[in-house]
């Protein structure tokens, strides 16, 4: 998108350098995001506001054009990686800082499935947004998750399938909830490729999230709906 | 009757565009793509000669969502032309939709999630799931195009530095040979030592497919 040969970005007023900030990531500039980053917090920017005027923002342009079919795996993965530099200096920062919490998200990928590029992308906009994720990785046995609901006490619980063959360990753990009565102390989200809102709603699932960006729409509506409730 | 089907065209037409149906059998295979080659190998061999073949682009498995309309439109285009349409694909990645439309247009399709389930035998498949799923399988198909089904659309010609993001939880690479082919045999295991994969080579044969196509014959 920019000619960033010619650029400096410490040259740049805050207003530019986050505008060149949203092109980097969108081109997967990790080395530049990291600078930004540094510059940003040198100049005085709270950890928070650098994580959501320029990170977040840009993050989300770039899952905009991924959903309408500009975008491709290949480049929000390179986005993906390059926000993860990104974030890595804010994290202890926030940590330190203190920054506004939306709410707690245990998630990971299904018993038998190893894919884990979506969950990863959710999980990182999930805490761009303000949430704290628990990511358990990849091929998780019920036993894991209900261990990590029991342990970590989240608001949400995300599940993550790319396969036909695995989607359907999804409701294993969601009639486990239900025979443990602890199904509606949690929000359930649902994602993966082969998965749709009908097959969400048969497994007794809250809600099917086709992206990262409508995860964290989601979550963050369900979670004010949750704290909005007379005995939540 | 019809004749034995032509000579396929090269793969990357059934990649890009597939095959239009060579008319005059009564039963209409539509497939995809990438088992062409194995549909007109069984064809010819049991000289299956009521049996036409269409072949969808086996590019539409970089997109599953499209599989199902392209599925419903081709079955529409051909029904008043034909006793009986197959479909030959599996669930291949539609969540049960493909299933679902073809319930709701009466034709019957393939069992399995996918063409490597089939392929090594559904129930064989489901055996070892639970054991082999850090594996990466390619069909004989999938070796041939390797380049344009795995590498140039995940950007790995691009960027390389992608590779263990997408398979750092893969262990091996599992050539399913339809064929006995030594040179194919060199490429699969190229493609794993390109993916920085373990490598094994099962021969499958056609599995399942030949025997529901069996069926299919006596429709």
């Amino acid at each position: 998108m920019a000619d960033d040969d010619e650029i400096i970005l410490s040259e740049l007023s805050d207003d530019e350098l986050v505008l060149q900030m949203h092109d980097d990531l969108y081109d997967g500039l990790k080395e530049e995001i990291e600078e930004g980053v540094n510059i940003l917090i040198a100049r005085g920017w709270a950890p928070y506001d650098a994580l959501t005027k320029a990170l977040v923002a840009g993050m989300t342009i770039v899952g905009a054009d991924f959903r309408d079919g500009i975008l491709f795996v290949p480049e929000v993965l390179l986005a993906a990686n390059a926000m993860k530099g990104g974030m890595a200096i804010l994290k202890p920062l926030l940590i330190a800082t203190g920054a506004p919490r939306m709410g707690k998200m245990v998630i990971g990928t299904v018993k038998g499935d190893i894919h884990d590029i979506g969950k990863n992308l959710v999980g990182m906009m999930m805490e761009g947004a303000g949430f704290e994720v628990k990511d358990l990785g990849i091929n998780n046995s019920v036993e894991k998750y209900l261990d990590a609901l029991e342990a970590e006490k989240p608001d949400i619980l995300g599940m993550s399938a790319l396969l036909t063959t695995t989607m359907p360990y999804m409701k294993v753990v969601i009639d486990t909830m239900k025979e443990k009565g602890m199904r509606d102390d949690y929000i359930v989200l649902v994602g993966g490729a082969p998965l749709n809102e009908e097959f969400s709603k048969a497994i007794g699932a809250d809600a099917y999230c086709r992206d990262a960006a409508v995860a964290v729409e989601t979550a963050k509506a369900f979670v004010s709906r949750k704290h909005n409730r007379p005995n939540a | 009757m019809a004749d034995l089907p032509a000579p396929l065209p090269d793969d990357t037409v059934l990649t890009e565009a597939g095959l239009a149906p060579r008319e005059g059998g009564r039963i209409l295979l539509i497939a995809c793509g990438a088992l062409a080659h194995e549909v007109v190998a069984l064809i010819k061999v049991n000289r299956w000669t009521h049996m036409d073949l269409q072949c969808l682009p086996a590019k539409l498995h970089l997109y599953p969502e499209k599989i199902t309309a392209e599925v419903a439109r081709a079955v529409a285009d051909h029904k008043a032309a034909y006793e009986r349409i197959f479909i030959l694909y599996a669930d291949c990645g539609t969540g049960g939709l493909l299933q679902e439309k073809c319930k709701e247009l009466g034709v019957e399709m393939l069992e399995g999630p996918h063409c490597y389930s089939f392929f090594e035998g559904n129930a064989v498949f489901a055996e070892h799931l639970d054991s082999e799923f850090t594996a990466f399988y390619l069909t004989d198909f999938l070796v041939r195009q390797f380049d344009a089904f795995v590498w140039r659309p995940m950007g790995l010609d691009r960027h390389p530095e992608l590779r263990d993001m997408y398979f750092g939880n893969y262990t091996k690479l599992v050539y399913q040979a339809q064929t006995q082919d030594p040179a194919l045999d060199a490429k699969a295991e190229d493609c794993a030592r390109r993916l920085g994969l373990a490598y094994e080579r099962r021969f499958t044969g056609y599995g399942d497919l030949a025997n529901a196509m069996a069926k299919m014959a006596e429709a």
